[in-house]
């Protein structure tokens, strides 16, 4: 939403609001209903039941057990983040750098997972770490362990789960901020005298600052609320915010305060979204096929 | 201002037997080239002539697949680019878009490990020498092309490059400024005495600007001179098409010649036409007339080639006739405006005629 | 000599790339092994896989309760695609072609459903789908996966609407076509491949789509994630890998087909330009 709409349109003019507004109305209709209507219920259930007031809130934020999950949520969603980042930088790199059938196929490479089951890859770590799972199977094969050691349920395991699940999402926008940078300007800049290691630090580096912010925002952003792997991955040992409310919903059936750790984290939320308005370009990840 | 102090000869550079290939394509196909210090070479051919690949060469961002490059008598050929110390402007302006003007400028002495007062003095000097004083603390989009191109100029010489490597510098801009700019540029460079190597496809560009032309086609090299040797003594075919405008006519040699004789031409359209030989021509050999319209002339009666007016442009200083002669042949002629020679109307009927100086055989190689 | 010509910097290069081949297969790895220990013939999921045999494809065939959590996805898949694709071209057309009044809130909307963790929209929606007696329901998961699709198909069709030239809008109107036939006969035309990739990508996001599902389905409702993740949770059974596969290979179909999307789009518009 970044270009400016053609001035020449459908009619040689725009559609009146009116009719702007008749277009729109199935959209706003669906947000409205399906989207607004069911959040504001949740956080009205959060602030109002048992009583009016923000008790909801306070027992979340005091109670150490609650506190521990969101600490832990706060550092896997950060780990997450710079593993992602660490591993995006040299993919998203050689992408910039090739072009035809290798650019295809390395973007194919980030494109089917992102676009394969969250489920399917899940399920992928689980078979892959579980106590008789391959990783294991491989270290006993190779005598480097007698007994299977506990892989799944463990904070490295999620760490690692969703920093794959999640890569692609920092990959795209590192991509297409490097592809945006004119090979000629690192050219001059070891014309000018730069090691390719000055040029980097000094031009490719801050010019693709903002592709690294968006996607470190939208990993950390997708990490903090996420329910799947942590659930499967994590279990009741590695518990994050989502399947804690998960687990106040369906076990406690509390669901003021589910409503108020939704609360919660939609505050973090939409804070990191609006500190970072101008990173979050969500079109980066769609028609990237 | 910035001067260079008349090292040696620094500011050489010697090219020889480069041979670059791209796949089966041979970009550069054994050129030898020897650029004087202190000397303006323009590198002039077509896109895929292989100019901007002696020049990437030259660079650093090509490795030659053969050959080598000497720098001041010194091999250059396989050293990273930013330990040539030489200073490039590219084809679009490479001014650091999250730097000002200043600091763009300052960078490459940045890089050299200067500090920051004699890097801003030295920068703000540079900036001076490109008439640009006032601008240092703008950021780069906020010049226009040509302010932006002389940033590039200032920010590739604070450093005091023996070289300047120039890849179309001026092609981003429009017609007036990019004529401007070539004086100015030229200017700039008589005063600090630096060797450019300006990579240009625009012939007019590269005759306004050079002291010598080196030109180009399908990675050799066609003819190196100065601009008025190229136009009026192209050697190769090639040249005599690609350098200002020529008619070509084709024909066979009536005697043997040897290399700068004259020669009677038997054109294929019919007469016998004098010519100079470029190249050694054994009788009856098929040759190739290049003939500038300015130089053939309407011949007040006498011996000549006979052909009609088809088409005459006026255009203030000159006017040129469309011909067409006997044989089918069509021509371009040009009459200078004031200098009292013949004209004639559309449809006229005319004799023409040349001296054999002007008209120049090529040897034909079936 | 030989030395000084091996080209500067190679050695970090290449270090460079091979650490992006290395994560390449990290990306891939996970999800590819699968596929061969789907066909292993024993209880345990091994690899290698010590036969081959399809005996876990047929267990899934077999299964009423995983062919009736496929369909359902299936049927919501559709409805979910039709809906997220009607009303988000309409919405984008709005966007690009209209004056519509509060058009920065609309925005905002539109990002909603992807900035909002799905686990919050899932509650949310259970509560109120509880006490609307949605839950378990095609209409309830239908509405559900619509909401969840429309910011893609909105920002594709948004896209494909800026690479659409106006200029031959106004060409057709020069022609003596009126708005609607203008819209009927140039605009939709190229920007179909946008609107069909986009429905495709609607598909996909509803028919793989577990949070929600996990939430708002019941005992005998179920789509096919959700039914994933009961098994996944409870055994991992060879079966899972077999469905796994299945649901990859549909993925690298949708993917492909959505390529080839886009390069007719791209056909087009070189052809218009050139």
């Amino acid at each position: 939403m970044s270009r400016r709409p053609s001035r020449f349109l459908l009619g040689g003019r725009r559609f009146s609001p009116a009719a702007s507004l008749a277009l729109a109305a199935p959209f706003l209709l669906l947000l409205l209903v399906v989207f607004l209507l069911p959040l504001a219920t949740l956080l009205h259930e959060s602030l109002f039941v048992p009583e009016p007031g923000i008790g909801n809130y306070a027992r979340a934020l005091q109670e150490p057990v609650y506190l521990r999950v969101m600490l832990r949520t706060l550092r896997i969603a950060l780990f997450v983040t710079l593993l992602a980042l660490l591993l995006a930088w040299p993919l998203a790199l050689l992408m910039a750098r090739s072009k035809g059938l290798g650019l295809a196929l390395l973007a194919a490479a980030v494109l089917l997972p992102l676009w394969t089951s969250v489920l399917v890859r899940t399920y992928a770590w689980m078979v892959l770490l579980q106590r008789n799972g391959v990783v294991n199977q491989m270290l006993a094969q190779l005598g480097l362990s007698d007994q299977p050691m506990r892989l799944l349920y463990t904070e490295g395991a999620v760490v690692l789960a969703m920093a794959h699940v999640l890569l692609p999402f920092m990959v795209l926008p590192i991509y297409s901020a490097l592809k945006g940078i004119p090979e000629d300007y690192s050219r001059a800049a070891q014309m000018l005298g730069a090691s390719p290691w000055a040029s980097f630090r000094e031009v490719t580096w801050p010019l693709c600052l903002p592709g690294v912010t968006s996607g470190c925002l939208m990993v950390f952003l997708l990490a903090l609320g996420f329910f799947v792997t942590p659930a499967l991955i994590g279990g009741p040992q590695q518990m994050m915010i989502a399947t804690l409310v998960s687990q106040q919903v369906r076990e406690m059936l509390d669901w003021p305060f589910a409503g108020a750790l939704v609360g919660i984290l939609l505050f973090f939320v939409l804070m990191l979204t609006l500190l970072f308005r101008r990173a979050v370009r969500l079109d980066r990840f769609v028609g990237q096929a | 201002m910035l001067t260079l102090d008349p090292g040696r000869n620094a500011g050489s550079i010697a090219i020889e037997g480069l041979v670059k290939r791209f796949g089966p394509v041979r970009a550069v196909d054994d050129v030898s080239l020897d650029i004087r210090a202190g000397e303006f070479l323009a590198l002039l051919g077509p896109s895929g002539s292989g100019k901007t690949t002696i020049l990437m060469a030259i660079a650093g961002f090509e490795y030659p697949d053969a050959g080598r490059i000497l720098l001041g008598g010194e091999d250059i050929t396989w050293l990273p680019p930013n330990r040539r110390n030489l200073g490039m402007v590219f084809q679009r302006y490479t001014l650091f878009p999250h730097m000002s003007v200043l600091e763009n400028i300052a960078f490459p002495l940045k890089m050299r490990g200067i500090g920051r007062a004699e890097r801003e003095e030295r920068a703000r000097d540079a900036l001076r020498t490109v008439q640009l004083e006032q601008m240092g603390a703008r950021q780069p989009a906020q010049l226009s092309g040509g302010q932006q191109q002389r940033v590039a100029i200032a920010r590739a010489i604070v450093y005091r490059p023996r070289v300047l490597l120039m890849d179309e510098p001026l092609s981003a801009l429009d017609k007036k400024l990019r004529e401007e700019m070539q004086i100015e540029i030229k200017h700039l460079q008589r005063e600090i005495g630096i060797t450019v190597v300006f990579v240009t496809h625009d012939q007019t560009e590269a005759l306004t600007m050079a002291d010598r032309v080196a030109v180009l086609d399908h990675g050799r090299l066609q003819q190196i001179g100065a601009p008025r040797d190229l136009y009026e003594a192209p050697q190769t075919e090639f040249v005599a098409g690609f350098i200002g405008e020529t008619n070509f006519w084709s024909g066979t040699a009536a005697i043997a010649a040897a290399r700068g004789e004259a020669v009677a031409v038997r054109l294929d359209g019919g007469g016998v036409m004098p010519a100079t030989a470029v190249s050694p021509l054994p009788p009856g050999g098929r040759v190739r007339l290049a003939l500038r319209p300015e130089r053939l002339r309407i011949a007040a009666g006498g011996e000549g080639l006979e052909a009609r007016v088809t088409e005459a442009i006026y255009a203030g200083n000159a006017t040129t006739l469309m011909l067409q002669a006997a044989g089918g042949q069509m021509l371009r002629l040009r009459i200078p405006a004031g200098a009292g020679l013949p004209e004639a109307a559309v449809g006229e009927a005319v004799t023409l005629g040349w001296q054999a100086a002007d008209a120049r055989a090529f040897a034909v190689t079936p | 000599m030989a030395a000084a010509r091996s080209r500067p910097n190679r050695a970090g290069r290449m270090a460079l790339n091979a650490a992006a081949y290395a994560v390449t297969v990290f990306l891939l790895l996970p999800t590819l092994i699968i596929i061969p220990m789907s066909v292993g013939p024993e209880r345990f999921l091994r690899f290698p896989p010590a036969g081959f045999s399809l005996r876990w494809y047929a267990e899934y065939f077999h299964d009423a309760e995983w062919i009736a959590a496929t369909l359902f996805s299936l049927e919501v898949g559709l409805i979910a695609a039709f809906c997220a694709t009607v009303a988000g071209t309409m919405l984008a057309l709005a966007l690009v072609r209209g004056r519509l009044p509060g058009r920065g809130l609309v925005e905002l909307l539109v990002v909603g459903p992807v900035i909002v963790p799905h686990v919050a929209l899932a509650v949310a929606m259970f509560l109120v789908f509880e006490r609307l007696r949605l839950t378990g329901t095609l209409l309830g998961f239908a509405m559900a996966h619509t909401v969840l699709a429309l910011p893609f198909v909105v920002f594709t069709v948004l896209a494909a609407l800026y690479r659409f030239d106006a200029e031959l809008e106004r060409a057709a109107l020069s022609c003596g076509a009126g708005r609607f036939a203008t819209f009927r006969h140039v605009t939709l035309p190229l920007i179909a491949p946008g609107v069909v990739s986009a429905a495709l990508f609607a598909f996909i996001i509803s028919f793989d789509e577990p949070v929600v599902s996990f939430f708002i389905s019941d005992l005998d409702r179920k789509t096919l994630p959700r039914k994933m993740f009961e098994d996944i949770d409870y055994n991992i059974s060879p079966t899972l890998a077999a469905v796994a596969t299945m649901l990859t290979a549909l993925t690298v179909l949708a993917l492909l087909a959505g390529f080839v999307l886009k390069r007719a789009a791209e056909r087009r518009a070189a052809a218009r330009n050139g």
